[in-house]
Protein backbone atom coordinates (compact mmCIF):
# COMPACT_ATOMS: atom_id res chain seq x y z
CA UNK A 1 0.00 0.00 0.00
CA UNK A 2 1.36 3.40 -1.01
CA UNK A 3 1.67 6.35 1.31
CA UNK A 4 -1.60 8.25 1.73
CA UNK A 5 -1.77 11.44 -0.31
CA UNK A 6 -2.52 14.70 1.49
CA UNK A 7 -5.14 15.56 -1.17
CA UNK A 8 -7.75 13.76 -3.21
CA UNK A 9 -8.28 14.04 -6.93
CA UNK A 10 -11.72 13.95 -8.49
CA UNK A 11 -12.55 14.16 -12.18
CA UNK A 12 -16.03 14.91 -13.50
CA UNK A 13 -16.28 13.40 -16.95
CA UNK A 14 -19.97 13.78 -17.77
CA UNK A 15 -19.59 16.79 -20.09
CA UNK A 16 -23.27 16.75 -21.01
CA UNK A 17 -24.25 17.45 -17.42
CA UNK A 18 -21.54 19.82 -16.27
CA UNK A 19 -18.38 21.39 -17.60
CA UNK A 20 -15.27 19.25 -17.16
CA UNK A 21 -13.56 20.05 -13.92
CA UNK A 22 -10.68 18.77 -11.84
CA UNK A 23 -10.89 19.24 -8.10
CA UNK A 24 -8.06 19.10 -5.62
CA UNK A 25 -9.38 18.75 -2.12
CA UNK A 26 -6.63 19.19 0.44
CA UNK A 27 -7.26 18.49 4.08
CA UNK A 28 -8.38 21.30 6.40
CA UNK A 29 -9.92 23.24 3.59
CA UNK A 30 -12.61 25.88 3.92
CA UNK A 31 -16.26 24.99 3.47
CA UNK A 32 -16.19 26.75 0.08
CA UNK A 33 -14.49 23.83 -1.61
CA UNK A 34 -17.00 21.12 -1.10
CA UNK A 35 -18.00 18.51 -3.59
CA UNK A 36 -21.33 18.74 -5.33
CA UNK A 37 -24.08 17.16 -3.31
CA UNK A 38 -26.51 15.16 -5.38
CA UNK A 39 -28.23 15.89 -8.65
CA UNK A 40 -29.31 19.24 -10.04
CA UNK A 41 -32.67 20.25 -11.46
CA UNK A 42 -33.70 23.04 -13.82
CA UNK A 43 -35.26 25.95 -11.92
CA UNK A 44 -37.92 26.13 -14.60
CA UNK A 45 -40.23 24.30 -14.05
CA UNK A 46 -39.12 22.57 -10.81
CA UNK A 47 -38.58 25.60 -8.54
CA UNK A 48 -41.29 27.74 -10.13
CA UNK A 49 -43.89 24.98 -9.69
CA UNK A 50 -43.04 24.34 -6.03
CA UNK A 51 -42.96 28.05 -5.21
CA UNK A 52 -46.33 28.54 -6.91
CA UNK A 53 -47.87 25.77 -4.82
CA UNK A 54 -46.32 27.20 -1.64
CA UNK A 55 -47.72 30.64 -2.51
CA UNK A 56 -51.20 29.24 -3.11
CA UNK A 57 -51.25 27.20 0.10
CA UNK A 58 -50.08 30.26 2.06
CA UNK A 59 -52.69 32.53 0.46
CA UNK A 60 -55.51 30.07 1.15
CA UNK A 61 -54.40 29.70 4.79
CA UNK A 62 -54.24 33.50 5.22
CA UNK A 63 -57.68 34.00 3.65
CA UNK A 64 -59.29 31.35 5.87
CA UNK A 65 -57.69 32.84 9.00
CA UNK A 66 -58.64 36.39 8.00
CA UNK A 67 -62.27 35.30 7.72
CA UNK A 68 -62.41 34.08 11.32
CA UNK A 69 -59.93 36.32 13.16
CA UNK A 70 -60.51 40.06 13.52
CA UNK A 71 -57.75 42.66 13.70
CA UNK A 72 -57.98 44.53 17.02
CA UNK A 73 -59.24 48.10 17.10
CA UNK A 74 -59.57 50.02 20.36
CA UNK A 75 -60.89 53.51 21.17
CA UNK A 76 -59.58 56.62 19.43
CA UNK A 77 -56.05 57.50 20.57
CA UNK A 78 -56.14 59.65 23.68
CA UNK A 79 -52.83 61.05 25.02
CA UNK A 80 -54.52 61.86 28.34
CA UNK A 81 -55.68 58.31 29.03
CA UNK A 82 -52.71 56.01 29.66
CA UNK A 83 -53.61 52.32 29.70
CA UNK A 84 -51.97 50.26 32.44
CA UNK A 85 -49.81 48.54 31.36
CA UNK A 86 -48.94 50.30 28.09
CA UNK A 87 -47.43 47.57 25.92
CA UNK A 88 -45.25 47.75 22.81
CA UNK A 89 -45.96 45.42 19.81
CA UNK A 90 -45.42 41.78 20.84
CA UNK A 91 -41.99 41.43 19.19
CA UNK A 92 -40.68 44.24 21.41
CA UNK A 93 -42.22 42.89 24.61
CA UNK A 94 -39.06 40.90 25.36
CA UNK A 95 -37.20 44.21 25.30
CA UNK A 96 -39.85 45.81 27.52
CA UNK A 97 -39.50 42.92 29.97
CA UNK A 98 -35.72 43.54 30.05
CA UNK A 99 -36.37 47.23 30.75
CA UNK A 100 -38.28 46.13 33.82
CA UNK A 101 -35.07 44.71 35.36
CA UNK A 102 -32.15 46.65 33.94
CA UNK A 103 -31.32 50.37 33.62
CA UNK A 104 -32.75 51.80 30.35
CA UNK A 105 -29.37 52.46 28.69
CA UNK A 106 -28.37 48.83 29.24
CA UNK A 107 -31.65 47.09 28.35
CA UNK A 108 -33.00 49.51 25.75
CA UNK A 109 -29.84 50.51 23.91
CA UNK A 110 -26.74 48.48 24.73
CA UNK A 111 -28.17 44.95 24.70
CA UNK A 112 -30.22 45.29 21.45
CA UNK A 113 -27.21 46.90 19.72
CA UNK A 114 -24.94 44.10 20.91
CA UNK A 115 -27.43 41.45 19.73
CA UNK A 116 -27.62 42.96 16.24
CA UNK A 117 -23.83 43.32 16.07
CA UNK A 118 -23.39 39.74 17.25
CA UNK A 119 -25.79 38.50 14.55
CA UNK A 120 -23.93 40.45 11.86
CA UNK A 121 -20.49 39.12 12.78
CA UNK A 122 -21.56 35.46 13.22
CA UNK A 123 -20.37 34.29 9.77
CA UNK A 124 -16.99 36.04 10.10
CA UNK A 125 -15.93 33.88 13.03
CA UNK A 126 -15.28 30.69 11.07
CA UNK A 127 -13.05 29.12 13.70
CA UNK A 128 -15.03 25.89 13.83
CA UNK A 129 -15.58 24.92 10.19
CA UNK A 130 -15.41 21.23 10.92
CA UNK A 131 -18.29 21.60 13.38
CA UNK A 132 -16.56 19.97 16.33
CA UNK A 133 -18.85 19.50 19.37
CA UNK A 134 -18.48 21.79 22.37
CA UNK A 135 -16.62 19.26 24.55
CA UNK A 136 -14.57 17.57 21.79
CA UNK A 137 -11.19 19.25 22.43
CA UNK A 138 -9.49 20.45 25.61
CA UNK A 139 -12.68 19.71 27.45
CA UNK A 140 -11.32 20.32 30.99
CA UNK A 141 -10.06 23.81 30.10
CA UNK A 142 -13.32 24.53 28.31
CA UNK A 143 -15.35 23.40 31.30
CA UNK A 144 -13.49 25.86 33.54
CA UNK A 145 -14.17 28.77 31.17
CA UNK A 146 -17.76 27.64 30.65
CA UNK A 147 -18.53 27.41 34.38
CA UNK A 148 -16.81 30.76 34.95
CA UNK A 149 -18.94 32.52 32.32
CA UNK A 150 -22.08 30.83 33.63
CA UNK A 151 -21.30 31.89 37.22
CA UNK A 152 -20.69 35.53 36.20
CA UNK A 153 -23.99 35.54 34.25
CA UNK A 154 -25.79 33.95 37.20
CA UNK A 155 -24.49 36.54 39.68
CA UNK A 156 -25.24 39.49 37.35
CA UNK A 157 -28.79 38.30 36.69
CA UNK A 158 -29.36 37.54 40.37
CA UNK A 159 -28.20 41.03 41.39
CA UNK A 160 -30.80 42.57 39.10
CA UNK A 161 -33.46 40.00 40.12
CA UNK A 162 -33.89 39.22 36.41
CA UNK A 163 -35.22 35.73 36.98
CA UNK A 164 -37.14 35.51 33.66
CA UNK A 165 -33.67 35.64 32.07
CA UNK A 166 -32.08 33.54 34.77
CA UNK A 167 -34.38 30.52 34.44
CA UNK A 168 -33.83 29.83 30.71
CA UNK A 169 -30.11 30.60 31.14
CA UNK A 170 -29.74 27.99 33.87
CA UNK A 171 -31.83 25.43 31.97
CA UNK A 172 -29.86 25.72 28.71
CA UNK A 173 -26.61 25.99 30.66
CA UNK A 174 -27.37 22.71 32.45
CA UNK A 175 -28.41 20.98 29.21
CA UNK A 176 -25.04 21.83 27.66
CA UNK A 177 -23.26 20.21 30.62
CA UNK A 178 -25.03 16.83 30.24
CA UNK A 179 -22.79 15.57 27.38
CA UNK A 180 -19.66 16.57 29.35
CA UNK A 181 -20.53 14.37 32.30
CA UNK A 182 -21.95 11.44 30.35
CA UNK A 183 -20.15 11.49 27.00
CA UNK A 184 -20.92 7.87 26.14
CA UNK A 185 -24.64 7.55 26.38
CA UNK A 186 -26.81 5.59 24.04
CA UNK A 187 -29.99 7.64 24.24
CA UNK A 188 -30.75 9.56 21.06
CA UNK A 189 -31.41 12.79 22.93
CA UNK A 190 -28.02 12.70 24.64
CA UNK A 191 -26.25 11.87 21.39
CA UNK A 192 -27.94 14.93 19.85
CA UNK A 193 -26.79 17.14 22.74
CA UNK A 194 -23.28 15.71 22.53
CA UNK A 195 -22.88 16.58 18.85
CA UNK A 196 -23.77 20.27 19.23
CA UNK A 197 -21.19 23.03 18.71
CA UNK A 198 -20.55 26.11 20.83
CA UNK A 199 -22.35 28.49 18.39
CA UNK A 200 -25.35 26.13 18.49
CA UNK A 201 -25.52 26.39 22.28
CA UNK A 202 -25.14 30.17 22.26
CA UNK A 203 -27.93 30.58 19.69
CA UNK A 204 -30.20 28.12 21.52
CA UNK A 205 -29.62 30.03 24.75
CA UNK A 206 -30.44 33.30 22.97
CA UNK A 207 -33.67 31.88 21.48
CA UNK A 208 -34.72 30.36 24.83
CA UNK A 209 -34.23 33.70 26.60
CA UNK A 210 -35.93 35.71 23.82
CA UNK A 211 -38.94 33.35 23.73
CA UNK A 212 -39.32 33.37 27.53
CA UNK A 213 -39.10 37.16 27.75
CA UNK A 214 -41.56 37.67 24.88
CA UNK A 215 -44.04 35.15 26.28
CA UNK A 216 -43.83 36.61 29.80
CA UNK A 217 -44.17 40.18 28.49
CA UNK A 218 -47.14 39.23 26.33
CA UNK A 219 -49.18 36.99 28.62
CA UNK A 220 -48.00 37.35 32.21
CA UNK A 221 -47.67 41.09 32.76
CA UNK A 222 -50.47 43.29 34.09
CA UNK A 223 -50.90 46.70 35.76
CA UNK A 224 -47.59 48.23 36.83
CA UNK A 225 -45.80 45.37 35.02
CA UNK A 226 -46.80 43.06 37.90
CA UNK A 227 -47.09 39.32 37.42
CA UNK A 228 -50.58 38.16 36.39
CA UNK A 229 -51.90 34.80 35.24
CA UNK A 230 -53.45 35.05 31.77
CA UNK A 231 -56.46 32.92 32.83
CA UNK A 232 -57.38 34.87 35.97
CA UNK B 1 -59.68 14.32 -22.13
CA UNK B 2 -61.06 15.77 -25.33
CA UNK B 3 -61.17 19.24 -23.75
CA UNK B 4 -57.56 18.96 -22.66
CA UNK B 5 -56.55 18.06 -26.19
CA UNK B 6 -58.51 20.99 -27.57
CA UNK B 7 -57.00 23.42 -25.04
CA UNK B 8 -53.54 22.10 -25.78
CA UNK B 9 -54.09 22.63 -29.51
CA UNK B 10 -55.32 26.21 -29.03
CA UNK B 11 -52.31 26.90 -26.77
CA UNK B 12 -49.97 25.59 -29.44
CA UNK B 13 -51.65 27.85 -32.01
CA UNK B 14 -51.32 30.80 -29.65
CA UNK B 15 -47.62 30.05 -29.29
CA UNK B 16 -47.15 30.26 -33.03
CA UNK B 17 -48.59 33.78 -33.27
CA UNK B 18 -46.27 36.70 -33.95
CA UNK B 19 -47.44 38.55 -30.84
CA UNK B 20 -46.62 35.60 -28.53
CA UNK B 21 -43.22 35.05 -30.10
CA UNK B 22 -42.41 38.76 -29.79
CA UNK B 23 -42.98 38.47 -26.04
CA UNK B 24 -41.32 35.11 -25.35
CA UNK B 25 -38.26 34.89 -27.56
CA UNK B 26 -37.95 31.15 -27.20
CA UNK B 27 -39.84 27.99 -27.98
CA UNK B 28 -41.81 25.98 -25.43
CA UNK B 29 -39.71 25.14 -22.37
CA UNK B 30 -39.12 21.49 -23.18
CA UNK B 31 -35.35 21.38 -23.56
CA UNK B 32 -32.71 22.39 -21.01
CA UNK B 33 -31.75 25.26 -23.30
CA UNK B 34 -35.22 26.79 -23.50
CA UNK B 35 -35.76 26.13 -19.80
CA UNK B 36 -32.59 28.08 -19.05
CA UNK B 37 -33.84 30.87 -21.32
CA UNK B 38 -37.15 30.86 -19.42
CA UNK B 39 -35.24 31.88 -16.29
CA UNK B 40 -32.51 34.23 -17.44
CA UNK B 41 -34.55 35.72 -20.25
CA UNK B 42 -37.13 36.92 -17.74
CA UNK B 43 -36.62 40.13 -15.77
CA UNK B 44 -38.38 38.79 -12.70
CA UNK B 45 -36.85 35.33 -12.69
CA UNK B 46 -33.29 36.07 -13.75
CA UNK B 47 -32.17 36.71 -10.17
CA UNK B 48 -32.77 32.98 -9.57
CA UNK B 49 -30.22 30.32 -10.49
CA UNK B 50 -30.93 28.37 -13.67
CA UNK B 51 -30.21 25.08 -11.92
CA UNK B 52 -30.67 24.12 -8.29
CA UNK B 53 -29.57 21.14 -6.26
CA UNK B 54 -32.35 18.63 -5.88
CA UNK B 55 -31.68 18.34 -2.15
CA UNK B 56 -32.20 22.06 -1.60
CA UNK B 57 -35.78 21.66 -2.85
CA UNK B 58 -36.81 19.22 -0.14
CA UNK B 59 -39.21 20.70 2.39
CA UNK B 60 -36.93 19.87 5.33
CA UNK B 61 -34.01 21.77 3.80
CA UNK B 62 -35.75 25.15 4.06
CA UNK B 63 -39.41 24.72 5.06
CA UNK B 64 -39.76 27.35 2.30
CA UNK B 65 -39.36 29.95 5.05
CA UNK B 66 -37.53 32.45 2.84
CA UNK B 67 -40.12 32.06 0.12
CA UNK B 68 -42.94 32.36 2.64
CA UNK B 69 -41.43 35.58 4.01
CA UNK B 70 -41.29 36.94 0.47
CA UNK B 71 -44.84 35.80 -0.35
CA UNK B 72 -46.11 37.50 2.79
CA UNK B 73 -44.35 40.66 1.63
CA UNK B 74 -46.20 40.36 -1.70
CA UNK B 75 -49.56 39.86 0.07
CA UNK B 76 -48.77 42.85 2.31
CA UNK B 77 -47.91 45.04 -0.70
CA UNK B 78 -51.17 44.19 -2.48
CA UNK B 79 -53.44 44.56 0.57
CA UNK B 80 -51.45 47.62 1.67
CA UNK B 81 -52.00 49.42 -1.64
CA UNK B 82 -55.74 48.61 -1.46
CA UNK B 83 -55.86 49.94 2.12
CA UNK B 84 -54.15 53.17 0.98
CA UNK B 85 -57.22 53.93 -1.15
CA UNK B 86 -59.28 54.20 2.05
CA UNK B 87 -56.79 55.88 4.36
CA UNK B 88 -55.91 59.47 5.29
CA UNK B 89 -52.75 59.92 7.40
CA UNK B 90 -54.39 62.61 9.53
CA UNK B 91 -55.65 63.01 13.11
CA UNK B 92 -58.39 61.90 13.74
CA UNK B 93 -59.42 60.94 10.14
CA UNK B 94 -57.16 57.89 10.30
CA UNK B 95 -59.28 56.37 13.06
CA UNK B 96 -62.53 57.21 11.21
CA UNK B 97 -61.11 55.42 8.18
CA UNK B 98 -60.71 52.30 10.35
CA UNK B 99 -64.38 52.57 11.33
CA UNK B 100 -65.27 53.07 7.66
CA UNK B 101 -63.32 49.92 6.78
CA UNK B 102 -65.39 48.02 9.31
CA UNK B 103 -68.84 49.48 8.67
CA UNK B 104 -68.84 51.05 5.17
CA UNK B 105 -66.24 49.57 2.81
CA UNK B 106 -67.16 46.28 1.12
CA UNK B 107 -64.90 43.56 2.53
CA UNK B 108 -63.04 46.28 4.45
CA UNK B 109 -62.77 44.12 7.57
CA UNK B 110 -61.39 41.23 5.54
CA UNK B 111 -58.84 43.49 3.86
CA UNK B 112 -57.61 44.86 7.18
CA UNK B 113 -57.58 41.41 8.79
CA UNK B 114 -55.53 40.03 5.91
CA UNK B 115 -52.99 42.87 6.14
CA UNK B 116 -52.64 42.65 9.92
CA UNK B 117 -52.43 38.86 9.89
CA UNK B 118 -49.82 38.77 7.11
CA UNK B 119 -47.81 41.43 8.96
CA UNK B 120 -47.64 39.37 12.17
CA UNK B 121 -46.92 36.24 10.15
CA UNK B 122 -44.07 37.96 8.31
CA UNK B 123 -42.31 38.90 11.55
CA UNK B 124 -42.59 35.28 12.71
CA UNK B 125 -41.52 33.89 9.31
CA UNK B 126 -38.47 36.15 9.03
CA UNK B 127 -37.28 35.26 12.56
CA UNK B 128 -37.89 31.55 11.97
CA UNK B 129 -36.08 31.78 8.62
CA UNK B 130 -33.05 33.31 10.32
CA UNK B 131 -32.89 30.69 13.07
CA UNK B 132 -33.40 27.87 10.57
CA UNK B 133 -30.59 29.19 8.35
CA UNK B 134 -28.36 29.39 11.42
CA UNK B 135 -29.07 25.81 12.52
CA UNK B 136 -28.52 24.57 8.95
CA UNK B 137 -25.14 26.42 8.89
CA UNK B 138 -26.40 28.42 5.94
CA UNK B 139 -24.48 31.51 7.14
CA UNK B 140 -21.06 29.91 6.62
CA UNK B 141 -18.74 30.87 3.76
CA UNK B 142 -19.45 31.68 0.97
CA UNK B 143 -22.81 32.93 2.27
CA UNK B 144 -21.48 35.41 4.89
CA UNK B 145 -22.57 38.55 3.10
CA UNK B 146 -26.04 37.21 2.32
CA UNK B 147 -26.49 36.52 6.03
CA UNK B 148 -25.68 40.19 6.73
CA UNK B 149 -28.21 41.27 4.06
CA UNK B 150 -30.68 38.99 5.85
CA UNK B 151 -30.08 40.78 9.16
CA UNK B 152 -30.79 44.03 7.30
CA UNK B 153 -34.05 42.53 6.03
CA UNK B 154 -34.98 41.50 9.59
CA UNK B 155 -34.47 45.09 10.72
CA UNK B 156 -36.53 46.46 7.81
CA UNK B 157 -39.31 43.93 8.55
CA UNK B 158 -39.46 44.92 12.23
CA UNK B 159 -39.44 48.61 11.37
CA UNK B 160 -42.14 48.11 8.71
CA UNK B 161 -44.33 46.35 11.24
CA UNK B 162 -43.62 48.96 13.88
CA UNK B 163 -44.42 51.98 11.66
CA UNK B 164 -47.62 50.27 10.52
CA UNK B 165 -48.63 49.78 14.13
CA UNK B 166 -49.32 53.53 14.59
CA UNK B 167 -51.46 54.03 11.50
CA UNK B 168 -54.92 52.96 12.88
CA UNK B 169 -54.51 55.76 15.48
CA UNK B 170 -56.32 53.91 18.26
CA UNK B 171 -55.25 53.53 21.89
CA UNK B 172 -53.32 50.34 21.12
CA UNK B 173 -51.34 52.07 18.35
CA UNK B 174 -50.69 55.30 20.24
CA UNK B 175 -49.37 53.75 23.44
CA UNK B 176 -47.34 51.02 21.74
CA UNK B 177 -45.51 53.70 19.77
CA UNK B 178 -45.15 55.80 22.93
CA UNK B 179 -43.44 52.91 24.73
CA UNK B 180 -41.18 52.21 21.74
CA UNK B 181 -40.11 55.77 21.03
CA UNK B 182 -39.42 56.38 24.72
CA UNK B 183 -36.78 53.65 24.52
CA UNK B 184 -35.08 55.60 21.69
CA UNK B 185 -34.68 58.64 23.93
CA UNK B 186 -32.44 56.57 26.26
CA UNK B 187 -29.73 56.47 23.57
CA UNK B 188 -26.89 58.61 24.94
CA UNK B 189 -26.54 62.08 23.34
CA UNK B 190 -28.32 61.18 20.07
CA UNK B 191 -31.50 59.77 21.66
CA UNK B 192 -33.62 62.90 21.79
CA UNK B 193 -32.60 64.22 18.33
CA UNK B 194 -33.39 60.81 16.78
CA UNK B 195 -36.78 60.71 18.50
CA UNK B 196 -37.49 64.27 17.33
CA UNK B 197 -36.53 63.35 13.76
CA UNK B 198 -38.75 60.25 13.81
CA UNK B 199 -41.79 61.97 15.32
CA UNK B 200 -41.43 65.38 13.68
CA UNK B 201 -41.78 66.92 17.14
CA UNK B 202 -41.70 66.10 20.82
CA UNK B 203 -45.07 64.35 20.98
CA UNK B 204 -46.81 61.68 18.94
CA UNK B 205 -49.26 63.74 16.91
CA UNK B 206 -50.13 64.67 13.35
CA UNK B 207 -46.48 64.98 12.25
CA UNK B 208 -45.54 61.60 13.70
CA UNK B 209 -48.47 59.94 11.94
CA UNK B 210 -47.45 61.45 8.59
CA UNK B 211 -43.80 60.44 9.02
CA UNK B 212 -44.70 56.90 10.01
CA UNK B 213 -47.08 56.74 7.04
CA UNK B 214 -44.39 57.81 4.54
CA UNK B 215 -41.86 55.43 6.12
CA UNK B 216 -44.37 52.59 6.10
CA UNK B 217 -45.73 53.06 2.57
CA UNK B 218 -42.73 54.38 0.60
CA UNK B 219 -39.27 54.37 2.14
CA UNK B 220 -39.22 51.03 3.98
CA UNK B 221 -40.99 49.00 1.23
CA UNK B 222 -38.47 50.38 -1.30
CA UNK B 223 -35.60 49.42 1.00
CA UNK B 224 -37.14 45.98 1.41
CA UNK B 225 -37.50 45.45 -2.36
CA UNK B 226 -33.85 46.38 -2.97
CA UNK B 227 -32.58 44.15 -0.14
CA UNK B 228 -34.83 41.23 -1.18
CA UNK B 229 -33.54 41.48 -4.76
CA UNK B 230 -29.91 41.45 -3.56
CA UNK B 231 -30.70 38.60 -1.12
CA UNK B 232 -32.18 36.38 -3.86
CA UNK B 233 -29.49 37.27 -6.39
CA UNK B 234 -26.70 36.50 -3.95
CA UNK B 235 -28.07 32.96 -3.46
CA UNK B 236 -27.26 32.35 -7.11
CA UNK B 237 -23.93 34.21 -7.02
CA UNK B 238 -22.84 32.31 -3.90
CA UNK B 239 -23.42 28.97 -5.59
CA UNK B 240 -26.89 28.00 -4.42
CA UNK B 241 -28.35 27.08 -1.06
CA UNK B 242 -26.28 25.15 1.44
CA UNK B 243 -27.16 21.48 1.38
CA UNK B 244 -25.93 18.84 3.74
CA UNK B 245 -24.37 15.64 2.52
CA UNK B 246 -25.42 13.78 5.66
CA UNK B 247 -28.94 12.82 6.60
CA UNK B 248 -29.63 14.44 9.92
Amino acid sequence: MTEKRSYEVGLGSDALRQPRRIVFITRKTSAKVKGEVGAQLMSFPHVILRESIAFQVLTIALVVLALFWDAPLEQLANPLLTPNPAKAPWYFLGLQELLHYFPPVLAGVLLPTLVVLALVVIPYFDVNIEGAPLWAHRSRRRLQIYLGVLAVLFVLLAIYDAWTVLVPTVLVGALALIPYFSPTSNSRFQKLLGSRTLPWWVMTWFIAVALTLTAVGTFFRGPGWSWVWPWS
Amino acid sequence: MATIGWTHQRLEQLRQTRAWRSIFRRGPARTNRTRSLAVFGNLGLHVLPVKVREKSLSVRATYYLGSISFFLFVVLTVTGILLMFYYHPAVPDAYRDMKDLIYVVSNGVFLRNLHRLAAQAMVVAVFWHMFHVFYRSGYKPPHEFNWVIGIGLLMVTLFLSYTGYLLPWDQLAFWAITVGTNIISYVPVLGRPIRFLLLGGHIIGQNALLRFYVLHCVILPLAAVVLIAVHFWRIQKDGGLTVRDDHD
